[in-house]
């Protein structure tokens, strides 16, 4: 199905596809229409507020790939999406503002951050899980809180973007590779999920001691999808720094972590597109909210519960052909 | 001068502790009964600091402001309980940490709409307002009352589950709920006592906060996220280890951020010592959180299997 999306409709489409198929399609055209209407409106404004929902987005699918396909609940995800950013943050304070060698810093700070703190966590279950995870992104939200030199708890802002010659701070150029890196990751993890890694990685969530009994050691394979989550949650902070020129240990915050998991839940979560729904939809309910009162959480709270007790496939699954049925035996591997 | 330093910021340390036992006892109490995560614990901690600080300014009464923040707080965890948090009791714990952060946003935005924005403060009584002599060390009396008032909660709640059939109850309840249920015990009676019980030790931990911190919105977080260290430190659901948990964390916590940037000064120059040391005191209970894990992921004191 995502193999469609990636192709954007380019791929004559087969037959027997559900029609969420067009519902993606339909929203990722209208995500590169963005930029169309910018330029000819000349309101570069509506690249800020829809990038960030493509960045809230790309976040969401990389928790996804664990909360929804390896039932791994982090909590912590944010700490990444921080990672990406200060790295642009931090490196560019020192002078280094090539853009590549932004982001592969914040790849590789990632993994050396996430092996550790993914092998320490993955040693536990459930419960213990989520906590240990919001622990651990506590732990690095204390860290850039108390790093005076960057700014500490009120942030810093960017002096320089991370540097691509002549595209560098150019919003279309950001708003159009984030787009881009989304359908990527897409792609990717629709690829990853029906490989026999993700076949292993959704057998963990079932059931991980008949896994084990069939000789297939599932801890290998649930640590480097914890890893790779993580890397594309550090590749989305990285964007996140570069479209609002700022960064702040508030994007580590644990509200953030559980935003991005409402959103997984809210889209669906083990579905390969749910979360780019999920994000969109959580930012609109909050920016409509928004301009009806200033105390906007006071309505997003309990909706938030009402969507957790009654939206159990999330907006995605709602829009499957069998009215949601499909998606309630949750495993059929919906993608 | 420098023992002083140390017994002062130990007690200090124990202080905190105490408040982190009556949070973590009534997380993992309710965690190990019902299997129930509440990330709205929180929120009933500063519930209770703002109902004492409203009592406690209206009627002058300090005690007065302590007991009906409790019992306040008791209550509205009964009555959460009773109007439906029992529906997620059956949910997976995401959906539990999920639904208990959307309470979280609604309590602190209510909290906003109700007090205002601005911190609000709360006085010790005159009585407590001294200092207590403790080996010839001046320790503000307030501080040490919440040492004395912690511990005290801590026997009696030993007592409770140890020593009396609704205690029997809830040890049993931990164990095999299912069994509980079948021999005549109405769980849900048990459940909402437990999940009030709980609350109320939030309320009071609230309650006696109200003067040594600032009362605003957004204070439980904090406190919610090392509640969740010391339970996981402790192992969930064990009410021995959230007490030594507590008590660890308190102590780690409180002592790394005085201890750790005179040492570093002391080893470093102070340019560094100053950049890294209060960055590193503040990772000092996660680091010991790590370590732990890494050698034993159930906590110090693992609860055996329940059914």
């Amino acid at each position: 199905m995502a193999d469609s999306i990636t192709a954007s409709a380019t791929v004559p489409i087969p037959e027997r596809v559900d029609r969420r198929v067009w519902v993606a399609v339909f929203l990722m055209l209208l995500f590169a229409l963005v930029p169309l209407y910018a330029w000819l409106a000349d309101d570069v404004y509506v690249l800020t507020y829809f990038g960030r929902m493509l960045i809230f987005a790309l976040a969401a699918v990389g928790l996804n790939l664990i909360l929804g396909f390896g039932a791994m609940a982090s909590l912590g995800h944010a700490m990444y999406f921080g990672f990406g950013a200060y790295t642009v943050g931090i490196l560019s304070t020192w002078g280094f503002t090539n853009g590549w060698l932004h982001l592969s810093v914040a790849l590789v700070v990632t993994v050396l951050i996430a092996i550790p703190v993914g092998w320490i966590a993955l040693r536990t279950r459930g419960m213990a899980f989520i906590m240990i995870t919001l622990a651990f992104a506590q732990l690095f939200f204390y860290v850039f809180v108390s790093l005076r030199a960057f700014g500490g708890d009120e942030g810093l802002s960017l002096t320089e973007l991370s540097g691509f010659g002549a595209l560098t701070g150019n919003k279309y150029a950001i708003y159009l590779s984030l787009l881009l890196t989304l359908v990527l990751v897409l792609w990717f993890t629709h690829r990853l999920v029906k490989s026999r890694f993700g076949l292993v990685l959704r057998a963990s969530r079932h059931n991980e001691p008949r896994l084990n009994a069939l000789g297939t050691a599932s801890q290998p394979y649930r640590l480097v999808a914890y890893v790779f989550s993580a890397q594309i949650c550090a590749v989305a902070g990285f964007f996140m720094a570069n479209l609002t020129g700022f960064v702040s240990p508030s994007l580590m915050s644990w509200l953030i972590s559980a935003e991005f998991m409402v959103m997984v839940l809210l889209g669906g979560m083990g579905t390969v597109f749910g979360p780019v729904i999920g994000a969109a939809g959580l930012l609109l309910i909050e920016d409509g909210l928004k301009t009806v009162t200033e105390h906007w959480p006071l309505i997003l709270g309990p909706l938030i519960v009402l969507a957790v007790i009654w939206l159990r496939q999330g907006l995605w699954g709602l829009m499957a052909p069998s009215g949601g049925k499909a998606a309630s035996s949750a495993d059929q591997g919906d993608h | 001068m420098t023992l002083n330093l140390v017994l002062g910021q130990a007690l200090n340390g124990l202080q905190f502790g105490i408040l982190l036992f009556l949070m973590a006892a009534g997380l993992t109490l309710v965690f190990g009964i019902m299997s129930f995560v509440n990330l709205a614990h929180g929120s009933l901690y500063m519930f209770g600091a703002y109902f004492a600080a409203t009592v406690a300014s209206h009627s002058g009464s300090f005690l007065l402001a302590i007991v009906s923040a409790m019992l306040l707080i008791f209550l509205l965890g009964a009555a959460i309980d009773r109007a439906g948090l029992s529906i997620l009791h059956r949910r997976s714990h995401l959906d539990q940490v999920l639904a208990t952060f959307g309470l979280v946003l609604f309590s602190n935005e209510l909290v906003r709409v109700v007090w205002g924005n601005a911190p609000i403060y709360m006085d010790a009584p005159d009585y407590l307002s001294d200092a207590v002599n403790i080996f010839g060390l001046n320790y503000p009396a307030y501080r040490f009352a919440i040492i004395v008032a912690g511990l005290l909660v801590a026997l009696g709640l030993y007592l409770l589950i140890e020593r009396t059939r609704i205690g029997m109850l809830i040890r049993a309840g931990a164990s095999n709920r299912t069994m509980v249920s079948a021999l005549g015990v109405n769980i849900a009676w048990l459940n909402r006592f437990v999940f009030a019980l709980g609350a109320g030790l939030a309320g009071l931990a609230g309650a006696l906060v109200g003067p040594i911190l600032s009362v605003e919105p957004g204070m439980g977080e904090p406190v919610l996220i090392l509640t969740l260290v010391v339970i996981v430190i402790g192992g969930i659901g064990s009410i021995r280890g959230a007490f030594f948990g507590a008590i660890v964390v308190g102590l780690v916590d409180t002592m790394g951020r005085v201890f750790v940037p005179i040492w570093l000064r002391a080893a470093f120059d102070p340019a560094m010592a100053t950049a890294i040391g209060p960055a590193l005191a503040s990772m000092l209970v996660y680091l010991l959180m790590a370590v732990i894990l890494a050698f034993k992921p159930e906590g110090l004191f693992p609860v055996r299997a329940r059914g």
